[in-house]
């Protein structure tokens, strides 16, 4: 619990550039963020003294003191402290610790945090940044495997990443503290501690919902968005041996999410696949393909939605396996569709 | 059963969850059988073993993801909780669960929870439902230290309380919540003097001691079960293990592991035994017997077939 209430000076970002794996670029941002925001703070249960259950905010509470704290296991009193910390001024980044826990405290995202700018017309916005993380990993139970983004994007107010590279999550994490909305940054945990990258960490703040062309083709567009966009990205490079040329679009924002990128991607291809971890039922995917739709965008083939079925997801790893979306099957999916 | 048969059965009683939580972490360690998060009571066998007994078949237990304990001495098989740990056809759950979530309600075990505070309310529930369908059922749900501090835990406390619900509360204090200190997370660290607050009856248990739990636990449930509502009682124990299997534990205090060894339910009930004169050979039957069940359950339990894949989309609904 913080003591004290000192306010640090704002120091300036440092370029630079270094090989970090996914959980130390979002280390390194927190780090970057609490020095140049004087009023950020960061908390949850087990981020300050113990750094973290997976490492990520390791060594911030040396640095930088009681604006680092570990919290009862009280999410909503993380949340709920973190809006009315916002409407003071501070700028809180806390953690849910997986995606799964913010269900007992929806309450303070959905009917407090999503509104406060709208009914103070602007006067009192609460530019919280909530970190969590979701998906399935071998063995997880059926309470820690939800991929829970459709369920918070379908609440206006609320802004959401789901950054996949080193540079995105720290990127995503530098955008969202200096942005003036509530935004939900989910990571993936399968992530944390993949291969090492270089990261840019001294960039400008980006403005929220880039995305990236991660692959060019002329036969499909392939849009996917957080860990599973890996595998979607592997579907298409294996479909290449076959001759079929997917252009896969990465999401790293879903809302404000880059529909132009989306648009010009499948006005092009003229085929449209949707990739994501979560069940298929009023997931994100459709709300894609229905703007597609809308957008009068004429395809050749039925637009197809890959996702896990609507199904809870079991803990044995070989039932996780059967439900979950991998490349093979997402290759085989989208294979289908380029020869009908 | 006299007083050195009583405690001899509780030293097996505990025998049987330690050798089962080993061979679990021998699993998890050693090979590919079970993989994934698992969280282990080893040092916090006396509170299930004093409170099950406690407990008649239509009473509905509900547990946390540390909950292979409570499962076992509610009387789940061994067998079909390695099973579901190792994500076998033949798990209790038949592989859905998991180590952190199994459920047996044939047995009165109505599940483990894997959401920090969920059981609470749970229990409510089905301490309520108990005054509509005539079953004199009393609900016990166990929850951690850390767990009081979850929004939906106060509302469940407070809901009993004012339907005074046959319900106990059991709240296993082990000190630390993942990797973090209860001391350090509450204004007021005697977590059973919340009950006052609320108009229910409370207390604070030696916890490493089957029968101090179990004597607690019987005045709960009969006040439960006579209209005097719920209970709240912290047992004070400690986990001689990690959160979970593979925690390297760097939060551990200086001297806290080595007073808590001293202090944990086998080697005390051990020690008591032994001093007062119980044969050596009684003793280590307590042991051997429970030792052997559990590598008999394993290797049965390892024997089974994987859960088929095919059925993976099984029970979603009715
Ligand atoms: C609502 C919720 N928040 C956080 C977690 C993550 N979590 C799992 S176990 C745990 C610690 C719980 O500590 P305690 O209640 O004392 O029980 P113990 O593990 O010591 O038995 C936490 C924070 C969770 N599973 N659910």
């Amino acid at each position: 619990m913080p003591e004290t209430t000192q306010r640090p000076a704002a120091e300036a970002p440092v370029a630079e550039t270094r090989k970090l794996k996914y959980g130390e670029a979002v280390n390194a941002a927190l780090a970057r963020l609490l020095a140049e925001v004087p009023d950020s703070l960061l908390y949850g249960e087990d981020v300050g003294k113990p750094g973290g259950v997976f490492g990520v905010t390791r060594g911030l509470r040396r640095r930088f003191g009681d604006r680092v704290f570990d919290t009862p296991i009280s999410e909503a009193a993380i949340l709920g402290s973190a809006v009315g910390a916002a409407l003071m001024g501070a700028r809180p980044i806390v953690e849910i610790m997986w995606a799964d826990f913010s269900l007992v405290a929806l309450d303070q995202l959905v009917n407090q945090a999503a509104n406060a700018r709208y009914v103070s017309r602007g006067a009192a916005p609460a530019p919280i940044v909530v970190r969590t993380q979701q998906g399935n990993a071998p063995g997880a139970c059926a309470q820690h495997s939800q991929s829970l983004e459709a369920l918070l994007l379908h609440v206006p107010g609320l802004r959401l990443a789901m950054p996949r590279t080193a540079q995105d999550a720290h990127d995503v994490l530098v955008a969202a503290v200096h942005a003036d909305d509530p935004v939900i940054v989910v990571e993936n945990r399968s992530l944390y501690f993949g291969d090492k990258a270089e990261v840019d960490l001294g960039g400008a703040p980006r403005p929220m919902g880039w995305s990236h062309l991660r692959r060019a083709g002329r036969d499909v567009t392939v849009v996917s968005w957080g860990a599973v966009a890996g595998q979607a990205l592997a579907a298409a490079e294996s479909l290449a041996a076959r001759g079929v040329e997917a252009e896969v679009l990465e999401l790293t924002w879903l809302n404000p999410v880059d529909m132009d990128a989306v648009l010009a991607s499948a006005a092009r291809t003229r085929r449209l696949a949707v990739v994501h971890e979560a069940n298929v039922t009023g997931g994100f995917g459709a709300e894609i393909v229905a703007r597609v739709a809308e957008a009068g965008i004429g395809l050749d083939a039925a637009p197809v939605r890959i996702g896990a079925p609507d199904v809870r997801i079991p803990a044995a790893p070989g039932l996780a396996a059967a439900v979950l979306p991998a490349a093979g099957p997402i290759a085989a999916r989208i294979a289908a569709m380029t020869t009908a | 059963m006299d007083d050195t048969e009583r405690r001899l059965a509780d030293l097996h009683a505990m025998w049987r969850i330690r050798a089962l939580e080993e061979k679990i972490r021998e699993l998890r360690i050693g090979g590919e059988e079970i993989v994934g998060s698992v969280h282990l009571c080893i040092g916090q066998e006396a509170g299930p073993v004093g409170a099950c007994t406690e407990l008649g078949p239509d009473d509905a237990l509900f547990a946390t993801y540390r909950g292979h304990g409570w499962a076992l001495a509610r009387g789940v098989p061994a067998e079909g909780i390695i099973a579901e740990c190792a994500g076998r056809a033949t798990g209790v759950n038949g592989g859905r669960g998991g180590s952190a979530y199994f459920t047996a309600p044939e047995h009165g075990f109505h599940g483990e929870n894997s959401i920090v505070g969920a059981g609470l309310p749970i229990a409510v529930g089905a301490a309520l439902a108990g005054r509509f369908d005539g079953a004199g059922r009393v609900a016990m749900t166990v929850c951690g230290d850390g767990a009081l501090n979850q929004g939906a835990s106060h509302e469940a406390l407070n809901m009993a309380a004012a339907f005074r619900l046959p319900v106990v509360f059991v709240c296993e204090n082990n000190y630390w919540s993942e990797l973090t200190p209860i001391d350090e997370m509450v204004g007021e660290p005697e977590l059973w003097r919340r009950a006052a607050g609320y108009g229910m009856a409370g207390a604070r248990v030696d916890g490493n001691d089957p029968d101090a739990v179990r004597a607690a636990v019987r005045e709960a449930v009969e006040r439960g079960r006579s209209g005097g509502g719920p209970t709240l009682l912290e047992l004070m124990t400690q986990r001689l293990v990690g959160h979970y299997i593979g925690d390297v534990e760097q939060y551990r205090r200086p001297g806290e592991l080595d007073r808590a060894r001293e202090a944990e339910p086998i080697a005390r009930l051990t020690g008591e035994l032994e001093a007062a004169g119980v044969p050596a050979a009684a003793v280590e039957d307590a042991r051997s017997r429970a030792r052997a069940e559990i590598e008999r359950a394993a290797a049965a339990a390892l024997a089974a077939p994987l859960a088929d894949p095919e059925t993976a989309k099984d029970h979603v609904y009715a």
